[in-house]
């Protein structure tokens, strides 16, 4: 990043965290858990004690981070290394993000930078200028993107609370900053399990490695088969619902599946957890239990978008709700073959082009990675 | 702690203080070696442990009633013998072998008492022993029995075949549904574990002639029994996969990056051999590479050097494409290992 692109975005973050202390607060148990943060053009530093919303916000003023982060674990010493941490329990937490629906929209908000030459280009073969193959996918969601998100969000729910148990007031949902959203559960049964445990939890919600049995076929006596009924709870009732439709159907497509036979019926079952009833979670996400996730209230580097509890999922309009910078208008160089809206105001495309825009548009654009300040 | 009868000991003797039972029955340890009257004990002692070894268990039924005051002694002491032979052979083989047989051996027991057909106190006991042992708090509904699924998943996991994880199972309202069978044979390894855990932790006694003839015995059958295995130096389509990718200057996801580097790690490579294949990658940094590597070769960070993720959870994060040469390995490392 440039010097200048630098300061700016500094400035415009501590501006920010000034201006929003009130959003800015440490999670409960706060003194058993890690803290973390990163700089613009820097790693990560982590293994960090933060004990109240006072030594936060200090550590907010003086580091100016570009992305802050705390754990969802508990530990006895958390600003030793990992090994001497001391593990008590972490909470559960689930990542969905656009990227992972592979929404066929995807591609027409999707540009790519080179990473060799800094060419911005539309098409899907490498560089044009410089014939690298080294290429960043950069993505402007849109309004599909987050229908799409928020259908996933209400079948995580309705599995965490319906098969899971966990009450609906301890699952906190919050817009992740940039394309995507996390969802908290804070204290449940599921707390002490280690990795693999969660692995197993990971693959359940995802609706993965199912066999034909659970739901009904008699491998050797398929005519005895007995399948899901629509009224049944946990996966059997939605297998039921997303295989037959309708109860008139049912008799019918059971016929089929059974004249279908077994690695029929698996391959079925397969592709309706990959591409219907299954929810498409970030494994990777859910199963780290040493994680420093995004803290809320603080900014996220992808987008300068911030990260925020949403109360009512429907709706919330994230590109307009997190979009918490300020609207001073600021002079770039905007290289943005897209469209995009923020705060219910369209912008681009550009071509390169000098151009003023309010600051949350331009700290958009440069944290893209499709601006630079003028 | 459970406190427990005549029936109990003889269904589950491991739940008894060996010194402390021969003890509390009026016996030393020394009579079993001097006296012939408990020969016969020694003897069964050893048939208990040989079966064990061959993966059978260890036959006797303990509803005989008509036998059973003579009986209790007999198989109870062998039991206890049994331990003191095998901790005199100190073969960590036959210990696993034979705590794996004794749990499933009690396994029948655990599963006749839970359904506690007209016996409540069993089913009491059973219920006990699930809470004590295994910290399951396991309760009856209809023909099943529950369990919560963080509970049930803690012992789970240690299951390969696909109908135990959890999306194959009944799950309602943060509970998991099983037979009495299946609820018993979810915990096979805990108790097998536990009873490893209690022979191993037991003081190793003083040896008497008559059990040495027995200890040799033990010691070449346990010797027997370590299998040598030879390793091709093919790789895993898995790792292919991943190499393929990066080569490719394709992005290969972190959890691919982890299973590539642990895997090559696992297989005796340096980092300086394993740090060129990512220069590919569209992010690649030399630094962060260098930095990753060492992390998972332990040499930085807290020294805890990464294992290879297991099968299941490569085809969790979509990097597995098996192939008939798989042969249901269970890891990565295990690919072309064979024994000789």
């Amino acid at each position: 990043m440039f010097e200048k692109d630098l300061k700016f975005l500094e400035d415009a973050f501590k501006q920010y965290y000034f201006d929003h202390f009130n959003l800015i607060n440490v999670p409960d148990r706060a003194s058993e858990r890690e803290f973390g943060y990163m700089k613009f053009n820097t790693g990560m530093i982590r293994h960090i004690s933060i004990k109240t919303d006072k030594d936060l916000h200090l550590m907010l003023m003086s580091n100016i981070p570009s992305d802050v982060f705390c754990s969802n674990a508990y530990y006895t010493f958390p600003s030793m290394p990992m090994s001497e941490k001391d593990w008590k329990e972490a909470d559960i937490i689930f990542d969905i993000d656009a990227k992972d629906l592979k929404l066929p929209c995807r591609k027409d908000h999707t540009c790519n930078k080179c990473t060799s030459c800094g060419e911005i280009f539309l098409s899907q073969d490498g560089c044009p200028k410089c014939k690298s193959n080294k290429i960043a996918h950069i993505s402007l969601p849109c309004d599909n993107c987050m229908a799409g998100l928020k259908k996933e969000l209400s079948k995580l729910d309705k599995v965490l609370t319906d098969d899971l148990n966990i009450p609906a007031n301890d699952i906190v949902t919050s817009f992740s900053g940039n394309e995507g959203f996390h969802l908290y559960v804070k204290h449940s049964q599921y707390n002490d399990l280690g990795s693999k445990e969660r692995g197993e939890l990971i693959d359940y919600i995802k609706f993965q490695k199912v066999i034909p049995e659970t739901f009904g076929f008699k491998k050797n006596n398929p005519s005895k088969s007995s399948f899901p009924e629509f009224d049944e709870s946990s996966w059997k009732g939605r297998v039921a619902k997303e295989l037959f439709g309708s109860k008139s159907k049912k008799s019918k497509l059971v016929s089929k599946i059974i004249s279908d036979g077994y690695v029929a019926y698996r391959e079925k079952l397969n592709e309706i957890g990959k591409n219907s009833i299954g929810i498409k979670i970030d494994p990777n996400v859910t199963v780290d239990i040493h994680r420093i996730f995004r803290l809320e209230g603080s900014l996220n580097s992808k987008s300068g978008l911030c990260k925020l509890v949403c109360k009512d999922i429907e709706k919330f309009r994230p590109y307009s709700e997190a979009c918490l910078i300020d609207d001073k208008p600021t002079e770039i160089i905007a290289n943005c073959p897209l469209k995009f809206q923020l705060k219910n105001k369209k912008f681009g495309p550009y071509n390169s082009e000098k151009t003023t825009v309010p600051k949350y548009a331009a700290v958009y654009m440069m944290c893209k990675g499709i601006a630079n300040s003028a | 702690m459970i406190s427990f009868g005549h029936d109990e000991i003889v269904k589950y003797p491991f739940l008894a203080e060996a010194g402390q039972y021969l003890k509390d029955q009026g016996f030393t340890l020394e009579q079993f070696a001097t006296d012939p009257d408990l020969q016969i004990i020694v003897d069964r002692a050893y048939e208990r442990i040989e079966s064990a070894s061959q993966g059978n268990i260890y036959n006797y039924k303990v509803d005989d009633s008509s036998n059973k005051d003579a009986s209790l002694p007999l198989e109870v002491f062998s039991f206890l013998i049994a331990i003191i032979l095998l901790k005199l052979a100190g073969m960590n083989t036959l210990i696993s072998r034979f705590s794996l047989a004794e749990a499933r051996r009690a396994e029948r027991f655990l599963e006749k008492d839970l359904v506690g057909k007209s016996n409540k106190t069993n089913e009491e006991f059973a219920t006990k022993i699930f809470l004590d042992l295994f910290s399951i708090k396991i309760k009856k509904n209809g023909d099943y029995f529950t369990i919560p699924i963080a509970d049930y998943l803690k012992h789970a996991v240690h299951f390969h075949e696909l109908e135990w994880k959890l999306i194959n199972r009944h799950v309602e309202n943060g509970m998991v549904f099983l037979t009495p069978h299946e609820s018993v044979r979810l915990t096979r390894k805990q108790l097998g574990n536990y009873i490893g855990t209690r022979i191993k932790s037991a003081q190793t006694p003083k040896s008497f002639q008559v059990f040495e003839e027995k200890v040799a015995k033990l010691v070449k059958m346990g010797k027997k029994l370590t299998v040598p295995t030879t390793i091709s130096t093919e790789f895993p389509p898995c790792i292919k996969h991943a190499i393929e990718v990066l080569n490719n200057g394709e992005n290969l996801s972190h959890s691919g990056r982890f299973m590539l580097g642990t895997f090559l790690l696992g297989r005796g490579q340096t980092i300086e051999q394993i740090a060129p294949l990512f220069k590919n990658a569209p992010d690649y940094k030399e630094r962060t590479t260098l930095y990753q590597l060492k992390q998972l070769a332990g040499e930085t960070g807290g020294n805890t050097k990464y294992a290879c993720p297991s099968c299941d959870k490569i085809k969790s994060n979509d990097l597995c494409f098996a192939i008939p040469e798989c042969d249901n390995i269970i890891n990565p490392m295990q690919f072309g290992k064979k024994r000789l």
